[in-house]
């Protein structure tokens, strides 16, 4: 149990050094492309993967830097990836929106809002398919709630009871659209109802309350009971991307930010609960050392790795080359 | 893998040669499953009896979302073969097939393979109207990482939708309607197959050559005959393969004859037959010795009346017509 708590701390405090240090990097021109920081989310990353067994998969979203660490992702080839270089986990193919690490367990990470719903459904009926019992978690946002796919998805994985985790990042806002600005009834949980499914709120600011109400949907997926949607109600700390201006009216009150910053960030609230129950002060310093040379480290990696050939530009493409010389 | 010249034969048609490409490979592959609507109880030879609910998964109306179930089955250990059934329907799923299927193994570096196929059928000329009669392979043609295919034989659609089951990428493949009649010997042999890429000279020639594709094949066979009674040679190829295309089988035909028409029942703006002109262009267009023409059909979408539409798809007259100008 200390030794899961020590686990979850790490696994939040390095999305967290990883994202503040990629945000200096993309200010710095370092990082190409658009910049999708997780920072605020982590306790809902975190809490969800930790009920996962290593061999389990995972679909995530345009904001998934922080899906494959806290699935336990070395740091090392996604920083690569997100300056485009060689040694990329996508060999620069993919880039911030598409670490997709399969050594983790990920299967893709779509940045087409919703579209990794069905795929993470399919790796469902796979597992049903080959009577392994492997599940899915399936992560997205609010915004994905209003697509057709997680309509049709969420009916198919209750029809077929698949060991499916279907868990909304529900940070509140889609880019600058608020739940309430787009949805029609907007307790996200509720929907499952419709679908035969439970539907479970949870604070996303608590790694632990995540963690429970995954482990439980992740029993019942395995034990053959079918799906289960999980709310948890997180905030995203940063605006939609890195830089992004909006202007006119605050779509939300520099005040709520405020808020949320000060008295809901996920590591700090967890960090006051191991302390008030006798974890020292030294062994989490201990921890945040580590990190931060493990940051350190993976960003010194990808400064020094080469960035890709043009000549490979085709490579990946297919499974094999084409005998064909025209593609 | 063992080619056209497989020993024992069967005639049958089209469309059975496709329903026995599909019972083979589920027999032959127990990742092999089947999704799609209906399926489960009519049109795909008694599957459900024979491989149970587990191989044979009949959808609910989402077509979206189970051609992404698919998708995320075949990333995950299966082959899935993706019944969309009427082609019009693929844009609904057009989404998860272009933007995960083609995608995700180029944008993981590898990582992912999406070994599916997607059996889509153009079911045109029969009076269904516009959103029902659809020829839209040229459209998949434009994306990167698919294979697209549309054979015009029993023999090459059950050896290609074989190969295609086989494939480590996504295949889309495109059966036509007006061939599912079209009878032949068709080789017994499990293991026989086409392979994904390579035209086949359907028949020998060397005055004109026609390339028709799909179900445009059956009015550019009976052109040839009439052209021979005629005494001119017409060679006529047959891509079977759309993605990659098989331009040099092409090229290597023009060479010979010096003349060109590309025959084909989908639109003619950016269709297949006009790649093929422009690469015919690019590539051998010293062997021309007359320009390049398109049969197809015009830009606009079929009607509902048999009399508008028939006057859509290009006939035997025409071809006729078109093969003696070039002789001229």
């Amino acid at each position: 149990m200390e030794k899961q708590q020590h686990e979850i701390y790490r696994r939040m405090l390095r999305i967290r050094r990883f994202e503040e240090e990629g945000t200096r990097l993309y200010l710095a021109g370092e990082i190409p492309g658009a910049y999708h920081a997780s920072i605020g989310q982590e306790a809902t990353i975190v809490g969800a993967c930790m009920a996962l067994h290593d061999t389990d998969a995972m679909t995530g979203t345009h904001r998934s830097h922080g899906h494959p660490i806290g699935k336990g992702a070395d740091l090392k080839a996604l920083m690569a990836e997100l300056m485009g270089k060689s040694t990329g986990i996508c060999k620069g193919r993919g880039g911030s929106m598409h670490l997709a690490d399969a050594s983790v367990g990920i299967i893709g990470e779509s940045a087409i809002v919703g579209g990794g719903i069905p795929l993470a459904t399919g790796v469902g009926l796979s597992a049903k398919v080959l009577g392994t019992s492997r599940v899915c978690l399936c992560f997205f946002g609010d915004g994905a709630v209003n697509q057709g796919t997680f309509h049709e998805s969420l009916n198919m994985a209750s029809l077929w009871k698949l060991p499916v985790i279907y868990l909304c990042e529900n940070n509140g806002y889609a880019i600058t659209t608020s739940v309430a600005m787009s949805h029609g009834q907007p307790n996200i949980a509720q929907r499952a109802q419709s679908y035969g499914m439970p539907g479970i709120v949870v604070d996303g600011q608590d790694a632990d309350a995540v963690l429970k109400v995954t482990e439980a949907a992740v029993a019942r997926a395995r034990n053959g009971n079918g799906p289960t949607l999980i709310e948890a109600q997180t905030y995203r700390f940063d605006e939609h991307q890195v830089g992004l201006v909006v202007p006119g009216t605050p779509y939300r009150t520099p005040e709520e930010v405020e808020k949320y910053k000060l008295h809901r960030d996920p590591i700090a609230l967890f960090r006051q609960v191991m302390l008030s129950q006798g974890t020292a002060a030294t062994e989490l310093e201990a921890i945040e050392s580590e990190v931060t040379a493990a940051v350190d480290e993976a960003v010194q990696f990808a400064r020094d790795s080469p960035l890709p050939d043009v000549g490979g530009l085709y490579d990946h493409l297919y499974s094999r080359p084409l005998e064909t010389s025209y593609p | 893998m063992k080619h056209e010249n497989s020993a024992e034969r069967r005639r049958i048609n089209y469309l059975d040669a496709i329903v026995q490409a599909q019972t083979e490979e589920l027999e032959r592959d127990s990742r092999v499953i089947m999704m799609g609507e209906d399926i489960a109880i009519y049109g795909s030879g008694d599957l459900i009896e024979r491989f149970g609910p587990k191989r044979i998964w009949a959808m609910p109306i989402s077509e979206a979302s189970f051609t992404g179930v698919g998708i995320g089955a075949a990333i995950a250990g299966l082959r899935p073969i993706v019944d969309l059934n009427i082609a019009s329907f693929m844009y609904l799923a057009s989404d998860q097939i272009i933007n995960q299927a083609a995608k995700l193994r180029f944008m993981t570096a590898g990582k992912v393979s999406v070994p599916i196929v997607f059996r889509v059928c153009m079911y045109y000329g029969a009076s269904i109207a516009a959103q029902h009669s659809d020829r839209p392979y040229p459209l998949f043609m434009n994306v990167p990482g698919l294979k697209v295919i549309s054979p015009t034989s029993p023999a090459d659609a059950k050896g290609l939708l074989k190969a295609a089951v086989r494939e480590d990428d996504p295949v889309v493949f495109f059966e036509d309607s007006k061939l599912w009649t079209v009878k032949e010997d068709v080789p017994t042999d499990p293991d026989f197959l086409v392979p994904i890429g390579k035209a086949a000279i359907k028949r020998a020639g060397s005055d004109i050559t026609l390339v028709a594709i799909s179900g445009a094949m059956r009015p550019t066979l009976e052109a040839a005959d009439a052209l021979a009674a005629e005494g001119i040679s017409a060679e006529v190829v047959d891509p079977r393969t759309l993605k990659p295309l098989d331009v040099p089988t092409i090229v290597t035909s023009v060479g010979k004859t010096g003349r060109l028409i590309i025959i084909e029942n989908a639109h003619r703006m950016l269709g297949a037959a006009a790649e093929i002109a422009a690469a015919v262009a690019e590539e051998a267009f010293e062997s021309l010795r007359k320009p390049i023409i398109r049969l197809t059909s015009p830009d606009v979408h079929v009607p509902f009346s048999p009399v508008l539409e028939e006057a859509l798809y290009p006939r035997k007259e025409q071809i006729v017509t078109a093969a003696k100008r070039l002789l001229t």
